[in-house]
């Protein structure tokens, strides 16, 4: 295979007729070289007035080579000056037509905007969704609601074999890793907190905080993050993959509501399921500050358990258990918005399931402070 | 391009393929020459793709040897796949095209990954082969989700034939598409195959294809290929399933609306 060249034929200084010889490969190899000598060629003195390529000698011809020279042709031409190609071999001529045929006009682009401007704007459409969010949440709300009725009204249509089925899934295979992380967490807290009490000789009380803290706070909060995070994003992706191949149209062309049949029972298995893990989280927890209050802090596994009973009352344990539920709502909840709002290309799903992990584990956050407020002012 | 006609750019012999322990393909042999357009038929679930899918490498073969451009495709290494790879292209059945890109960079896509391009040469050519698969320049700033069916097929033929490949596989490529758009599909891969000399391998169902653009047709039949030859040697054969195929009751109602095309042009 020979290389594309593109030689000037014959001096014609001072005349208006220019003659260019292409030979060899004219070919996507050799399309840079080519290209630059093209564009040299068009840039010919202004007298000239006649341009003729030869592509006899071309023996390798392909798009890419037939669009460079369609290119100095149409360049040529732009300048006034008569060009046109001689010589091309007859099987190549279909090939030089099709790429000849070409109109290459594409809209313009709309011209970029000022960034300050287009900076305020990003941030005015951010703001404009966030607010969609909150609209999109309550309207899956009111879906539930209006589900939850029609469920009420005939309980047989209710989807227990899905809803045992995502039950599994979210809770059961959820508790080895619940378990794990907890009963680490319970561990740094009363580590931590004997590393600093002890200072001032105040190494019991590291019972107190460490009941407190899992029982209201930790406990709770952390089963809720790896759940956002475990089976929120999974929800979202399963939605999403359903939306982007139509079977929720399907399902609904087929009389079905989506929200009844896919969310439901999605919804419910989680708020089943949190309240559970957040139960096993919490002793999990509270075994592994006691552990490391025994092995690290000297303090016996009675005392510890004859201080934590003075230190916290049932009224703690509510406190974590009752804001379980909500917590698991305000997941399931969110990843079936963000599963819904899925498009067709595949970097939507992989944005909407970063933004249903991101959006409820901040939602989770928000709404625990707000219980905070709420136990605080009813003094539980 | 323009080289004998006896060569084979493909060559598959004996080859054995296993899915889950299921024999799919059990001993196939079949020569592509350069520049024929080679039709590709068997019943559903025959192993149609899975044979195309053995070619291109994607999946493994148990038996049996492969030459793509006369090269064995098990003696190639690393580096020398992609000088394979860049000779070659090909349309998947649902088009497969990169859902976050546009068409236009789509397209662009593997002129980028191979070639060492000026980005105007390279928007250009898209642009250009988007023209010439028959759509309007507007569609190269369109995402996939944005296209009909019959574009989608249309973007991912123009960037199957990016690189200007010697061999192009198309796996049904005229499935889903409404009966004008098929047509409009077969006449573009025949100019296609003739401005560049190409050689096609086309799997498909639509016996219309096998009517205007097929040189040849192979058979895929329980693992094996059965029959290899022009469409009359299709319709002279006894072949029980052939027999069937070519001459049911679609078949027939096909051959009068070709017939009749025939007698018009």
């Amino acid at each position: 295979m020979t290389a594309g060249t593109l030689t000037l034929i014959g001096d014609q200084t001072g005349g208006d007729r220019l003659g260019l010889a292409a030979a060899g490969s004219w070919t996507a190899e050799y399309a840079q070289v080519l290209e630059s000598r093209l564009e040299a060629a068009t840039r010919a003195d202004p007298r000239v007035k006649n341009v003729a390529i030869d592509a006899a000698a071309i023996d390798r011809l392909d798009s890419f080579g037939a669009w460079l020279l369609e290119r100095a042709l149409r360049t040529l031409q732009s300048q006034g000056r008569q060009a046109r190609l001689v010589g091309l071999r007859e099987d190549y001529r279909g090939l030089f037509d099709k790429v000849h045929a070409g109109t290459q006009r594409l809209t313009p682009e709309p011209p970029r905007q000022n960034r300050i401007i287009a900076t305020l704007e990003s941030v005015g459409m951010t703001m404009v969704t966030v607010g969609d969010d909150f609209v999109r949440l309550a309207e899956m709300a009111g879906w539930l609601i209006a589900a939850l009725k029609r469920v009420a009204m005939r309980p047989l249509t209710f989807r227990l074999t899905s809803m045992v089925n995502h039950l599994e899934r979210v809770g059961w295979r959820a508790v080895p890793i619940i378990l794990l992380i907890t009963v680490l967490i319970g561990a740094i807290l009363a580590q931590q907190g004997i590393f600093h009490f002890r200072k001032f000789g105040a190494d019991i009380y590291v019972v107190d905080m460490v009941g407190v803290l899992v029982l209201r706070e930790i406990g709770v909060l952390i089963v809720c993050i790896m759940v956002a995070g475990r089976s929120g994003s999974a929800y979202t992706a399963e939605l999403g993959a359903m939306k982007m191949r139509e079977e929720i149209d399907a399902l609904r062309t087929m009389g079905r509501d989506p929200v009844e049949v896919l969310i439901l029972p999605r919804i419910v298995a989680l708020i089943i399921a949190v309240p559970i893990l957040t139960f096993f989280g919490a002793m999990a927890a509270l075994y592994g500050g006691g552990f490391v209050s025994w092995l690290y802090g000297g303090i016996a596994p009675e005392v510890f358990l004859s201080r934590l009973r003075e230190a916290i009352s049932v009224e703690t344990f509510e406190v974590g258990m009752i804001k379980a539920p909500f917590m698991a709502l305000v997941i399931g909840m969110v990843a079936c918005v963000e599963g819904l709002q899925v498009e067709g290309s595949a970097e939507s799903l992989g944005e909407r399931t970063t933004n249903s992990v991101v959006k409820s584990i901040f939602l989770v956050i928000v709404l625990d402070g707000i219980f905070a407020m709420f136990f605080a002012s009813i003094g539980m | 391009m323009a080289q004998t006609a006896a060569e084979p750019v493909i060559r598959v012999k004996d080859v054995v393929v296993d899915l889950k322990a299921n024999r799919i393909l059990n001993g196939v042999t079949l020569d592509v020459f350069r520049g024929e357009i080679l039709g590709f038929v068997g019943a559903s679930g025959a192993g149609k793709s899975v044979l195309t899918r053995t070619i291109i490498g994607l999946l493994p073969k148990q038996a049996g040897r492969i030459e793509v451009f006369g090269i064995d495709v098990d003696e190639l290494e690393g580096s020398d796949h992609r000088t394979i790879e860049r000779r070659w292209g090909i349309l998947f059945q649902q088009g497969a095209l990169f859902s976050s890109l546009t068409a236009g960079q789509n397209v662009e896509f593997p002129m980028i990954e191979y070639l060492d391009l000026s980005p105007r040469l390279i928007t250009e050519m898209a642009i250009t082969k988007l023209e010439m698969v028959g759509l309007k320049p507007d569609v190269y700033r369109k995402y996939p989700s944005e296209l009909s069916g019959g574009m989608i097929k249309r973007v991912a033929l123009a960037r199957s034939l990016a690189l200007d490949p010697e061999v192009v596989f198309l796996d049904e490529p005229t499935s889903g598409l409404d009966p004008i758009s098929a047509h409009e599909f077969d006449e573009l891969i025949l100019t296609l195959q003739r401005t560049s000399g190409m050689a096609v391998f086309m799997v498909t169902h639509d016996l219309d294809s096998l009517y205007t653009t097929c040189d040849r047709i192979a058979v895929l039949s329980e693992g094996k290929i059965i029959e290899v030859g022009t469409m009359d040697v299709m319709l002279a054969s006894e072949q029980p399933w052939l027999k069937a195929y070519f001459h049911g009751a679609r078949a027939q109602s096909d051959r009068q609306v070709a017939a009749k095309h025939l007698q018009r042009s």
